[in-house]
């Protein structure tokens, strides 16, 4: 069974079964890698965060870039408006980023490799970001759907196709992730596998591509992490700045 | 291009098996068995990730951040302050040197002057002292001079004298001989000056 490439996104339960009514709630290996993951990141940047040299070491001087980084991301994308938000933006880039390269790990579990797990990030936003907009601007947020500058007669199209783009929003950025995730892990199960069935002398092409492909996945999954926080900011942006 | 068709290939070989897993029992994700679990525990853990980072984490490192801004900050008013001290520092050093150079080109003047005036005195003096020198002397040779005939005439006369009185054996009056002797002596002078 473990030579069938989506063996790796298997989730078990790990420890006993803990069921709340008919709901099953039981801890498994997608639970344990999430929690690895926020653990993680509470302990780095907590170290990083004790430290109050005016010359940073390496672990203050990481989690200060990345506070940094972040924070240049939403006044970038969603100005200065986007400061309260910061905070939950910064965690869900650590978040996604962690548990796409803890996934990076042989024989590890990739949570963001998940439908669910991006779906229910994704819904979230979308909801946050919908109900802010309504709150901010009130029945004006409708406004986004009516760009300006477009002829009347094809309003009714265009209004038809922001809609549907507004509300497949949350669809495509937990498809985006998922979908990269996964192939990409699929991907490198598939050329481990190649490895092994082609022996010694054939072997080496497909282990070879696997290294390049290790590469190419650590660098998607910072990726991945960094598009979907700058897709949560800029639709953040529309939401408090509604530049339609 | 070739590793791209292979890539292909390999893909499409792992979409058939996918396919084919799924029949079995589907894609893993697509299993709805541990889909609330997992949406528990996703907002367990990231529940708590966001709590703990916007309330204890991110605010310290904020912190931190903006300590080393101020901490630079006054860093670079006080380099600017000390900056301008030591260039205040170097102004009054450099007046002070101003300062004494001029007073050692004063000392210098002063004592060149000094030195001059002694020199023009002792001129003046020498000067005195030689004028009164060549004074007397000319007064001395004047002297000579003015008394120089009437010795002349004296001698003259008393070596005619003696030669007359050894010549002729007998004494002449005197006074006769000198008057002879000025006569001649002043054709004599006479002779002498039409040269």
């Amino acid at each position: 069974m473990a030579a069938n490439p989506m063996y790796q996104f298997n989730v078990y339960r790990i420890g006993p079964e803990i069921k709340i009514g008919e709901i099953d709630l039981s801890f498994t290996n997608a639970s344990l890698f999430m929690v690895i993951s926020s653990l993680a990141i509470l302990i780095i940047f907590n170290l990083g965060a004790q430290k109050k040299n005016l010359i940073p070491d390496k672990i203050q001087l990481l989690s200060e870039l990345s506070y940094t980084f972040v924070s240049k991301m939403i006044s970038d994308t969603a100005g200065s408006k986007a400061k309260p938000y910061f905070s939950f933006i910064f965690s869900l880039f650590m978040f996604v980023l962690f548990c796409n390269m803890f996934g990076m790990i042989p024989y590890s579990f990739t949570v963001t490799s998940h439908i669910i797990v991006t779906f229910v990030l994704a819904a979230f936003i979308f909801i946050g970001v919908t109900i802010i907009g309504f709150i901010k601007h009130g029945f004006g947020y409708l406004k986004l759907f009516v760009p300006s500058g477009v002829p009347v007669v094809l309003l009714p199209l265009i209004v038809v196709i922001e809609i549907i783009s507004y509300l497949s929003r949350p669809i495509s950025l937990s498809v985006r992730l998922f979908a990269n995730m996964m192939a990409g892990h699929t991907m490198m199960k598939v050329f481990g596998g190649f490895v092994v069935s082609l022996g010694i002398v054939g072997g080496i092409l497909p282990l070879s591509f696997s290294v390049a492909l290790t590469g190419l996945e650590i660098l998607v999954a910072f990726l991945q992490a960094y598009v979907f926080a700058i897709l949560t900011c800029i639709y953040l942006n529309d939401a408090l700045n509604l530049h339609h | 291009m070739k590793k791209i068709i292979l890539i292909n290939i390999f893909y499409f070989s792992f979409y058939t098996v996918a396919v084919k897993s799924a029949e079995k029992g589907g894609m893993p994700q697509l299993d709805p068995e541990f889909w609330v679990s997992q949406i528990f525990w996703l907002t367990i853990t990231f529940g708590t990730l966001f709590l703990v980072l916007s309330k204890f984490i991110l605010p310290k490192i904020s912190k931190n951040l903006e300590q080393r801004r101020l901490q630079i900050l006054e860093n670079i008013e006080t380099a600017e302050k000390q900056r301008e001290q030591s260039e205040k520092n170097l102004k009054e050093f450099d007046e002070i040197i101003l300062k004494s150079k001029n007073k050692a080109k004063e000392v210098m003047l002063a004592a060149r002057e000094k030195v001059v005036s002694e020199i023009t005195k002792k001129k003046i003096k020498l000067e005195e002292d030689l004028n009164s020198e060549i004074q007397n002397v000319e007064n001395e040779i004047i002297e000579l001079k003015l008394s120089s005939p009437k010795k002349i005439n004296s001698i003259a006369s008393n070596i005619t004298n003696e030669v007359i009185k050894r010549l002729i054996g007998t004494n002449v009056n005197e006074s006769s001989v000198s008057a002879l002797v000025e006569e001649e002596l002043k054709k004599l002078n006479r002779g002498t000056n039409g040269i």
